[in-house]
């Protein structure tokens, strides 16, 4: 950050001589005040918008992760209880339709064409409309696991480092013991226990997913708890809650948010590979993992001896498409949020 | 602290963890409604209320979950992970038999891991800015962001439409040690390393681009040493300590990859192995290759954390 800081020869009433002002306007300021500073804590996330605005790729991620979601929301009416809360629909058929049964010059895997323009599944059905469709599970379950998972380890690494002391020694082990699996298994063998479904996954991976978040935390709070305006709140009699809630934690959002906009892809991912599974949602639902599920066998055994291709195209390509640009908008979010303070680093998806 | 107090300081500090890791196991499979009496018997008319009663009795399902707890403990600690119910096999010598598939898939994706992100990490830290370091960071960012499960069946898709001639799939199965193996484990095995190149490279760059900027590496320069040298050998010395960190996380996410690319490319795993399980609900395979899981991974970390240690003599240990 460039130090706007102009140096004059006026103090006041007081005008000084002996210098040129023009030639130490490059000078480093001795300490780190600058004018901008010092709207610091007013204007800090309206100057992380403004950077977040000029990253271009996080803008197209942006860009990409609305149109997809407008694209699940609006693809088939909504109802609640028989009302219609949202009555567009812009895939043509709805995602359970079997085409040959109304209409006979459609049969199972049909070609990409003008009619069906991701061509038709092994069962008959309109893939477009399978694939707009399908974004209302991936993208629902991600942005609901993550906020769940987010809340509970911002309250858990709080406590753990606020307090510290045996307290932060026996919630850092279950941490360590939980941190031992991957996050897929655990997923995995949870949906085996509870069967499939939506809330099923959720479950699945926010059980066990806030501990990243848990571990996170803890460390930027062991950082913050040694600023002298925690002190200073101690000295004021605040209560720990208050100290935690109002001084603590609103300084260790930076790097949680950074981690939570990377994890969403990642929770994507870990629930179309349950689907690939066969163990996200029921069978024949309209999820990209589980629309993946039956096509592998069409790879090796080519139904008709020529491989659908669109089959496996397009569903992972939402997929992919999807995470791609929320990873984006992660990492434009971390470099907006400055790197060097959030430290935090995307792995792989599971 | 020595380094070899901290070692085994370090070693005392997983019994706790690995004891978690068993106690979360065994908590998983058997909190959740159903058990394979349950599986076996299904829907079959025949079977009494008294026979379920009986069978259970027999696998010592029928008593409280500490004892049962305590029992598989036992086992598990003396080599008995109990037997599968379907075809009373010991489950040790399923693990011992599938182990080997799995190691050789992970050698493989480590070592196409790290054969990719390390050169391209370099690469893109030392022409950071450029065209060609953007381009590098798109691909690590889409290895991030591909499910490994769809690259796998888009490897197949290519394989088989466009090329024809990769065999993607084993005609017949030769044993692991056959040089005509090595051939089908290079599709599972790019596969698998995506994500983990695609990580290691960020993180390589990161690092790298960061060392580049630190005095020594001027010092360097001006003492006349050629470029190559100082980028191989000084600054690539001190990158390498971070990306020996994320080794051990990036442990983790290939033991779960392997779960799914083993069933995308019918590979016989461990992980395969687990997903039949987990449908046959075979609870003592299920809990035998959790459990395995979390102590690798746990040893992964420990490893990890002693390696980083002695690499940066900077570190203290605390």
């Amino acid at each position: 950050m460039s130090s706007k800081r102009t140096t004059t020869n006026e103090r006041g009433r007081i005008r000084i001589t002996g210098f040129d002002p023009e030639r130490v306007t490059e000078r480093e300021p001795l300490s780190g005040w600058t004018d901008e500073s010092e709207r610091e804590t007013r204007s800090r996330w309206q100057r992380a918008l403004g950077r977040f605005r000029r990253n271009r790729s996080a803008m197209v991620g942006l860009g990409v992760v609305t149109v997809l979601t407008l694209l699940a929301v609006f693809a088939r009416p909504i109802y609640l209880m028989g009302v219609p809360v949202q009555p567009i629909g812009i895939a043509p058929y709805e995602p359970g339709t079997i085409l040959y049964i109304h209409d006979p010059t459609v049969s199972t895997w049909d070609e990409p064409s003008l009619a069906h323009p991701m061509g038709v599944d092994g069962d008959g059905r309109d893939l477009f409309s399978r694939v707009l469709y399908g974004g209302r599970y991936s993208i629902s379950i991600g942005f609901v696991v993550v906020a769940l998972t987010a809340a509970v380890g911002l309250v858990y690494g709080a406590i753990s480092g606020y307090y510290g002391g045996w307290v932060d020694e026996i919630l850092m082990r279950i941490v360590d013991t939980i941190y031992a699996f991957p996050g897929l298994v655990l997923a995995l063998i949870i949906v085996a226990m509870l069967g499939r479904g939506y809330w099923q996954l959720v479950l699945a991976f926010s059980l066990f997913g806030w501990v990243t978040y848990a571990r996170l935390v803890r460390g930027e709070v062991l950082k913050i708890k040694e600023n002298e305006y925690v002190l200073a709140a101690k000295a004021l009699g605040a209560r720990n809650r208050s100290i935690i809630f109002r001084h603590i934690a609103p300084n260790a959002m930076p790097p949680l948010i950074v981690l939570a906009s990377l994890n969403i892809g990642t929770v994507v991912i870990g629930v179309a590979a349950l689907g690939f599974l066969g163990l996200g949602m029921p069978p024949g639902t309209a999820e990209w993992g589980t629309m993946l599920d039956q096509t592998r066998d069409t790879l090796i055994q080519p139904p008709g001896g020529s491989i659908p291709w669109w089959a496996t195209v397009y569903p992972g390509g939402a997929i992919f498409l999807f995470v791609m640009a929320m990873n984006m908008i992660g990492d434009g979010i971390n470099d907006a949020l400055d790197a060097q303070e959030t430290g935090v680093e995307q792995q792989g998806g599971g | 602290m020595s380094l070899r107090r901290f070692v085994l300081k370090r070693l005392l500090s997983i019994v706790p963890i690995l004891f978690g890791v068993s106690v979360v196991t065994f908590a998983l499979v058997h909190l959740t409604p159903g058990d394979p009496i349950d599986q076996m018997v299904g829907v079959n008319p025949h079977v009494t209320a008294a026979d379920e009663a009986q069978l259970r009795a027999r696998y010592g399902l029928d008593e409280p979950l500490w004892q049962q707890y305590l029992t598989w403990m036992g086992n598990v600690l003396t080599g008995d992970f109990g037997q599968v119910y379907s075809s009373g096999l010991d489950v040790s010598g399923i693990i011992l038999m599938r182990l080997p598939e799995t190691v050789v898939l992970g050698i493989f994706g480590w070592v196409f891991a790290l054969a990719i992100a390390i050169p391209a990490g370099i690469y893109a830290a030392v022409n950071k800015g450029e065209f060609a370091d953007t381009v590098s960071r798109f691909f690590a960012l889409s290895g991030i962001s591909i499910p490994n499960f769809w690259l796998g069946l888009m490897l197949i898709l290519i394989g088989a439409l466009i090329i024809d001639l990769w065999p993607v799939l084993p005609p017949s199965r030769q044993p692991l040690y056959h040089p005509e193996m090595l051939w089908y484990l290079v599709l599972p095995g790019i596969t698998i390393g995506t994500a983990a190149a695609a990580s290691i490279m960020r993180v390589m760059r990161t690092s790298m681009a960061e060392e580049l900027n630190k005095e020594y590496v001027t010092a360097a320069r001006a003492k006349g040493l050629p470029e190559r040298t100082v980028v191989l050998k000084h600054v690539l010395r001190n990158s390498l300590i971070s990306v020996v960190t994320l080794a051990a996380t990036l442990t983790a996410t290939l033991v779960a990859g392997s779960v799914v690319v083993e069933v995308v490319f019918n590979w016989p795993g461990l992980g395969r192995e687990l997903i039949e399980a987990i449908n046959a609900r075979e609870i003592n395979l299920i809990m035998a290759i959790t459990l395995f899981t979390g102590v690798l991974i746990v040893i992964a970390n420990m490893i990890a954390d002693v390696l980083y240690a002695a690499l940066d003599p900077r570190i203290r240990y605390e």
